[in-house]
């Protein structure tokens, strides 16, 4: 990992924590520790994928990196910049280069704005280019994205939900961002829609050199467009490594659970029986337990788990695991 | 033999457009501790199907233009809204996908559970609750007597949609419909309720439909499929026969537009199969296949005559069958 340091720091993300709550009108109030110390790097060009059960603080995560919530701790380096202490105008300046695509393309576009229209504003608001050539390039954008120039004129609901999210990609475009953060792109879509909106960001990734930090429950999807991977747990990684690696060679009990739990389109019908399964539902990010986080719903559980919080180990070049249990 | 027999069932919707057939001649069997997964993509029909077996169609504008509905060979299809009362979570119950919008947030979900029991079997609100707390225990609830007593707020989404299973199972049913159960679930918990789905067609005999847009899940819970494209089936059969050998380019298309997880990942990634454009409007359907404006198969044949459901030769049983020319001439060729 150290011969690449280099190339590997385009975003990384230090220590970052977003807590809620705390302070209340009625005195202290309960603290949520929805992202809780998370750390990772982003080389150029590839595709940094982060999966989860509802909870984990993926979303939080992502939106701490967009600045669209609070940081409480930690830093968030943008190609050398670190923009998780950029305020004002400055921030402002700085979000040309960091975009992104959100999971609903059916709330996430003014219903009001025609399409061309909600392409333009962020050329408007970010002064890109001269105002004459603006309306020249809404129309490439839109071509980028597969959609025809003349299809500017439609209102969202005039759109099908792949389309929708198509203008969803080139609105974050427009700003020539070269990170874009997709938070469940392809969730709300049809399966058949899903895989247009795959191959465009695979093509755009290619054309334009886009950095992405994909954010997905779905692991087939993540699989098939991510480059590395992170799995995370009530706010933490709990495993990190290039894509080859954690697919074929496990080693949280967790990430095991999560691939395990996936349908597979050649079941081995006859070994349903013998299939382990993760029981209950995590513990509130409210009451944190004090040893690993989770050791409560761990088939290997032992007492150390429930004393001691595992840190995050490299076990292999580039694999890091956060388990007590887990050996290269 | 077949506890649900639907057949030839055309479902009509009076629309602003002109009329939009939205179940066009569907034919479905069912046994007894049976699960029949019916996929498509969403405004194929899929809950329609549903719908009409729980005979909830909107009416007007909807409307059963023909065919039959059977239950244990008795005429479902046209009930009257008494008689349906009575078969409605009595004989046959029903899954919704959204746990959270399909429970009432005013009742805890021991009364919910209850309600069902009360009304359908006339028992008194104490032995009602008695066997509430006992259906939140067989699907997997910790502390049932606890839970029973906890609003739908006060549990996370896994534990929602089990009470809604709880719910669909408590009197009993002999038929399961389960309308995209796990759609709004981690796949963690989707797990979970597939092995509850699983136990209960093995321990009850419950018959299952599992309507779904998943080919996983149907290939792990599954003992038959049915295929569905704008309201009608173009692909039926043995879940192992279609999923290893699918004959239509719809049933093709939807297998390879995922991306299905690979346990020894491949170093190269081949751009995902797309089937390009969108499921077409039922107002606007034309004489031929609905599926030929999005087909790479296409030929002049399919533009003119609709398919029809047809054996395909060369298989195990004669149960697999598919709507499409295409197939039939290459089966010509060979």
């Amino acid at each position: 990992m150290s011969d690449q340091i280099g190339e590997r720091e385009y975003l990384s993300v230090q220590e970052l924590k977003v807590h809620f709550g705390g302070k209340s009108l009625f005195g202290s109030g309960s603290i949520v520790h929805a992202v809780d110390g998370v750390s990772f790097d982003i080389a150029k060009g590839t595709t940094f994928g982060i999966v989860g059960e509802s909870g984990s603080g993926k979303t939080t995560t992502a939106l701490a990196i967009m600045r669209l919530t609070h940081i409480t701790s930690g830093a968030v380096f943008l190609d050398g910049t670190n923009i998780g202490a950029l305020q004002g105008e400055a921030l402002r300046q700085a979000r040309c280069a960091f975009q992104i695509v959100f999971q609903d393309p059916y709330s996430s576009l003014n219903p009001r704005q025609r399409a061309f229209d909600i392409i333009r504003d962020p050329l408007d608001l970010m002064d890109v280019g001269k105002p004459e050539e603006r309306a020249e390039m809404v129309h490439a954008l839109l071509e980028q994205v597969g959609l025809r120039p003349e299809q500017g004129a439609l209102f969202p609901h005039q759109f099908s939900g792949g389309q929708r999210q198509r203008i969803g990609l080139a609105r974050a475009l427009a700003t020539k961002p070269d990170l874009i953060v997709c938070d469940e792109p392809v969730s709300a879509l049809d399966v058949a829609i899903q895989a247009q909106i795959l191959n465009l960001m695979s093509r755009l990734q290619k054309e334009l050199g886009l950095t992405y930090l994909f954010i997905s429950h779905d692991l087939g999807v993540v699989q098939h467009i991510c480059d590395e991977i992170a799995v995370m747990y009530l706010g933490q990684i709990v495993e990190r490594a290039d894509r080859m690696t954690l697919f074929s060679n496990p080693m949280h009990p967790y990430t095991k659970a999560l691939l395990a739990s996936v349908p597979s389109l050649h079941a081995d019908r006859k070994n349903r029986a013998t299939r382990q399964r993760l029981k209950g539902d995590p513990p509130s990010p409210i009451n944190l337990p004090k040893g690993c986080r989770f050791a409560s719903r761990c088939p290997l559980a032992q007492e150390q788990c429930h004393q001691m919080s595992p840190p995050l180990r490299e076990l292999e070049n580039g694999h890091f695991v956060s388990c007590h249990l887990a050996d290269a | 033999m077949a506890v649900l027999r639907v057949q030839d069932l055309v479902v009509d919707f009076a629309t602003r457009q002109g009329n939009a057939r939205v179940l066009d001649h569907i034919s479905l069997e069912i046994d007894e501790g049976e699960i029949l997964g019916i996929v498509g993509e969403s405004g194929c029909g899929k809950s329609m199907t549903a719908l009409s077996i729980m005979g909830l169609v909107p009416s007007p504008p909807g409307n059963i233009t023909a065919g039959s509905i059977k239950l244990d060979e008795r005429e479902i299809a046209g009930a009257s809204s008494e008689q349906m009362r009575t078969i409605r979570g009595n004989e046959i119950g029903m899954i919704f996908q959204e746990p959270m919008s399909s429970l009432n947030p005013v009742f805890t979900v021991g009364e919910q559970i209850a309600e069902s029991v009360r009304l359908h079997e006339g028992a008194d609100s104490r032995a009602a609750f008695a066997r509430a707390v006992e259906m939140l225990q067989a699907v997997g609830i910790p502390e049932p007597e606890k839970r029973a007593r906890a609003y739908p707020h006060e549990l996370s989404g896994g534990m929602r949609q089990r009470v809604m299973i709880a719910i669909a199972l408590a009197c009993n049913p002999r038929v399961l419909i389960a309308d995209e159960p796990t759609t709004a679930l981690d796949t963690t918990v989707q797990a979970q309720i597939f092995d509850l789905l699983e136990e209960l067609q093995k321990n009850r005999g419950t018959a299952i439909v599992l309507i779904t847009h998943d080919m996983g899940a149907v290939a792990q819970l599954a003992d038959k499929i049915a295929v569905m494209y704008a309201g009608r089936i173009v692909e039926t059969g043995a879940v192992d026969d279609v999923l290893s050998n699918p004959r239509h380019p719809y049933t093709r298309g939807l297998i390879a537009c995922v991306p299905h997880l690979q346990v020894k990942p491949t170093k190269q990634r081949h751009p995902l199969l797309e089937i390009p454009g969108v499921v077409p409007s039922l107002t606007e359907l034309g004489e031929g296949c609905a599926f030929s404006p999005r087909c790479d198969r296409m030929h002049s044949k399919c533009l003119q005559h609709q398919p029809v459901l047809e054996t395909v030769p060369d298989t195990g049983d004669n149960s697999h069958r598919v709507a499409c020319w295409v197939t039939e001439a290459r089966a010509d060729d060979v």
